[in-house]
């Protein structure tokens, strides 16, 4: 397969998945102000900036941090490039590229999408219904994994597909988890607090964990359950865990028995996941230990593309 | 596409007017009546003057649409033009189309298809092969000689100067031999008919022509919407086309490659024939490449893969010779690969058409083939030339000033319908200006009479009505050189046009070849 291709069904699946995660983000922090609490907007609001920061000038741009200014640059605002409709038209441009790499239903699906949101401004969204708009997004992204798996050969074209989905999706449940850290934490003032629960159940809501908590727990809401379930938790579609033994599965089918490093990288990562325990991440740090699974994570994604001749740097030194 | 014949309904009204018809017998020659008359020419009379593909002069149905004729009458017309409807509705879920790219954004655009297809008995069909088969043999023969001994020059048969000056012949290519000596591995012949036994060759096309897809695509719908019209009688297949093509290609490798690996080279998805290329990739099961997924190094060519560089051995290109190599041509190019052109000269990579297959298409070597087939072929150009006056000759020139309102005048170069005079259709300010022109530089000229191409019954809101068309086969040569029976039949939808282009309300039918 053409490195070209592998390259755009790569990104055509991480376009999509992190247009679905900004419109889970931004769904939970919607739901979150309108509750009384006692944070500010700034403190609702910063880490969906943080996040999905797109090209990093809402403040420079939009400078007042507003119901109706989020959406207009998280979801709207096409020249920004993290912005979830920019995020469907590149999806969508990745696929027409390679539109004899694809089924013909699952470039229908992207189209379809794309024609919906291109020319969708404010006032329309309005209309429509943020948290409508939300849920659409979200439901047009399962239809697309859906499509790509039920109509795709199940090939090498759909390992890349698979690859950029679970790569993109542990980025955000780790960013997710880190910017929400601090909430994490066991701070003997707030533990138990009308504050704490509803923050972390958003926190499970924008992962779609809530219910899979309770089922699995049995139980209230505590932070360390909370970050076993999205780290640990191998069952859990949105964990690290979860992610990376479809990765490294998915890697070792690419590689044909070939010892690529990116396969080493992601066999380390997905060891850590797979044997390590809770309160060993605790006890060295929960910050520090999603920061550095971040980092790796990316440098994943650079060898991946390094290590099946995406970058012409590998291609020249493959001859 | 090639340019068009443009023409005018009120212009052809006017020439029919000239003509005597017993509806306008009688009447004063002057100009005023003439123009009245002609507003009364029904389209059928207009469409009466020209060969009929269906039925002879007296309305009889011509034998290889006797068992068309006979489904047409038993189905009504609703049920016509719900099978339309259908075609068209099946065309764009497949995304057979054709972009159209304005800034911003862009639209993808059907070509409209036209139920009825277009029926060519054997005889017939086998005058077209043969004719196209000696054409193409002839210009691959030519071809190699003006990249060797050039012995046609010497033969004083083509003056030097318009082969060795043409802006489409490379000296680069001068003394490179390819395998089998074929460079117009794929050629489109675009033919018009006046007459049973009358084609007329209008242009060749050897450099990347296109249409293929819709042979094909036009087939299938056919098949699965009209099964009908295929009982009773054996319409040759021509869903073997991307096979034969890849036969073809994968028999032009340089030696010792003993699994070829073919790609075909688009410009990428914002060409207009984007879809036509997706569309024969997939068929062939080769790799569609653009130019920066290939890359030369130590003198063979590669493509990037997943599993590592993978060596190319043939190039199957649908993009223009100036854009393949920016070290040896266009260096702005950013569809090429650098340092192509050393690889072909070499022989390590096969271009398929080759480089410099351009000097044998334009409008002033045209006029040359008929003696390029007798030169080489020691044989009689079985498909006339459209007859054409070569400008750079003073004679001839000053014939084509004197009687400018009756001919068609083009530029040698010009493609596209741009920069030509339609004689009938100008007024007489534009035909001083145009000849200010000609006079500038005559050799850039070439003209011809207007032509009549004949006719094929169409559905056009909701009636079978005549229609012009003509024929485009493609011809394949490596080995051995073929024809796929059938071919491109563009037919010009709005009445009274002869414009079959797409761009200007052309469509395309369906093209039956029958077996016996």
């Amino acid at each position: 397969m053409l490195s070209r291709t592998a390259e755009n069904l790569f990104w055509m699946a991480r376009n999509m998945e992190r247009a679905e995660n900004t419109a889970r983000m931004l769904d939970v922090s919607f739901r979150m102000s309108l509750l009384p609490s006692s944070l500010d907007k700034k403190a609702q609001f910063e880490p969906v900036l943080a996040i999905a920061p797109g090209d990093g000038r809402f403040h420079e741009l939009y400078g007042e941090l507003s119901h109706e200014n989020i959406i207009r640059y998280v979801a709207l605002d096409q020249e920004n490039a993290g912005s979830i409709c920019s995020l469907i038209r590149n999806a969508r441009e990745n696929a027409r590229a390679q539109r004899s790499a694809i089924s013909s239903e699952a470039w229908e699906s992207l189209n379809a999408t794309w024609l919906q949101v291109q020319n969708l401004d404010y006032e329309g969204l309005m209309r429509w219904g943020y948290r409508d708009f939300f849920d659409w997004v979200k439901e047009r992204s399962h239809l697309f994994r859906g499509v790509v798996f039920g109509t795709m050969l199940h090939d090498d074209g759909f390992r890349f597909i698979r690859l950029g989905t679970f790569i993109e999706r542990a980025d955000n449940t780790a960013r997710i988890l880190d910017v929400k850290y601090h909430v994490l934490l066991p701070d003997s003032e707030q533990v138990g607090g009308y504050v704490d629960y509803y923050q972390w159940g958003a926190l499970l809501r924008s992962v779609g964990a809530f219910r899979a908590y309770r089922r699995v727990y049995h139980d209230m809401v505590y932070p360390w359950r909370i970050a076993e379930l999205l780290i640990l938790r191998e069952d859990m579609p949105r964990s690290l865990h979860h992610c990376y033994e479809v990765v490294v599965s998915t890697l070792d089918d690419l590689a044909s028995k070939k010892p690529l490093e990116c396969r080493r990288i992601a066999g380390q990562t997905y060891s850590q996941l797979r044997y390590g325990r809770i309160d060993k991440v605790f006890g060295e740090g929960l910050h520090e230990f999603l920061t550095e699974f971040i980092t790796r994570n990316n440098a994943l994604g650079f060898q991946i593309q390094e290590d099946f001749l995406m970058t012409p740097l590998a291609m020249a030194e493959a001859v | 596409m090639p340019e068009n014949i443009t023409l005018g309904r009120k212009t052809l009204a006017k020439r029919v007017g000239e003509n005597d018809q017993p509806g306008l017998a009688g009447l004063p020659q002057d100009t005023n009546t003439l123009t009245v008359a002609t507003e009364a020419d029904g389209p059928a009379e207009y469409y009466s003057k020209f060969f009929n593909e269906m039925r002879g002069p007296d309305g009889e149905v011509r034998p290889a649409y006797a068992a068309l004729a006979e489904l047409l009458d038993n189905l009504s017309i609703e049920s016509l033009v719900t099978k339309q409807n259908a075609a068209d509705e099946l065309f764009r879920r497949l995304g057979i189309t054709f972009a159209v790219y304005a800034e911003g954004g862009s639209t993808e655009r059907l070509i409209p298809f036209d139920l009825i297809p277009r029926i060519l008995d054997r005889s017939e069909w086998e005058l077209v092969e043969r004719g196209c088969l000696q054409r193409v043999k002839a210009i691959n023969v030519f071809l190699y000689d003006i990249y060797h001994d050039q012995e046609i020059l010497k033969a004083g048969l083509i003056p030097p100067e318009l082969v060795l000056l043409n802006p489409a012949f490379r000296p680069e290519m001068c003394g490179v031999d390819l395998p089998n000596d074929v460079y117009a591995h794929v050629a489109g012949i675009d033919l018009i008919r006046t007459g049973p036994q009358d084609f007329f060759v209008l242009e060749d096309n050897v450099r990347t022509p296109s249409g293929v897809s819709y042979v094909l695509e036009n087939r299938e719908i056919m098949m699965r919407l009209f099964p009908d019209a295929f009982t009773g009688q054996s319409v040759s297949p021509v869903g073997t086309y991307p096979e034969r093509l890849l036969e073809n290609l994968r028999s032009v490798a340089p030696s010792g490659a003993d699994d070829p690996v073919v790609v075909l080279l688009t410009p990428g998805r914002y060409n207009s024939a984007y879809f036509e290329h997706v569309f024969l990739a997939e068929q062939m099961g080769v790799e569609l490449a653009e130019g920066g997924d290939l890359f030369v190094r130590d003198g063979d060519v590669w493509m990037r893969t997943t599993e590592g560089p993978v060596k190319v051995d043939v190039i199957y290109r649908r993009i223009d010779d100036e854009f393949m190599d920016p070290l040896a041509f266009r260096p702005d190019s950013m569809l090429a690969v650098p340092g192509l052109l050393s690889a072909v000269r070499s022989g390590r990579v096969a271009l398929a058409n080759a480089l410099g297959t351009g000097v044998a298409d334009d409008k002033a070597m045209y006029v040359y083939v008929p003696r390029m087939i007798e030169f080489y072929l020691g044989e009689h150009a079985i498909l006339n030339n459209v007859h054409t006056y070569v400008l750079r000759d003073p004679k001839q020139c000053q014939h084509v000033l004197n009687n400018l309102e009756n001919l068609v005048v083009k530029e040698v170069q010009g493609s596209g319908g741009y920069g030509m005079l339609i004689g009938p259709a100008s007024t007489a300010a534009e035909r001083e200006a145009y000849k200010a022109r000609v006079l500038q530089d005559p050799d850039n000229f070439i003209a011809q009479p207007t032509l009549s191409l004949s006719t094929a019954p169409t559905l056009r809101d909701g009636k079978i009505v005549p229609r012009h068309v003509d024929l485009r086969p493609f011809v394949l040569s490596g080995r051995e050189t073929s024809v796929i029976p059938g071919g491109l039949t563009r037919v010009a939808l709005r009445e009274g046009s002869l414009v079959v282009n797409s761009s200007q309300g052309g469509g395309t039918k369906d093209t039956w070849v029958l077996e016996r």
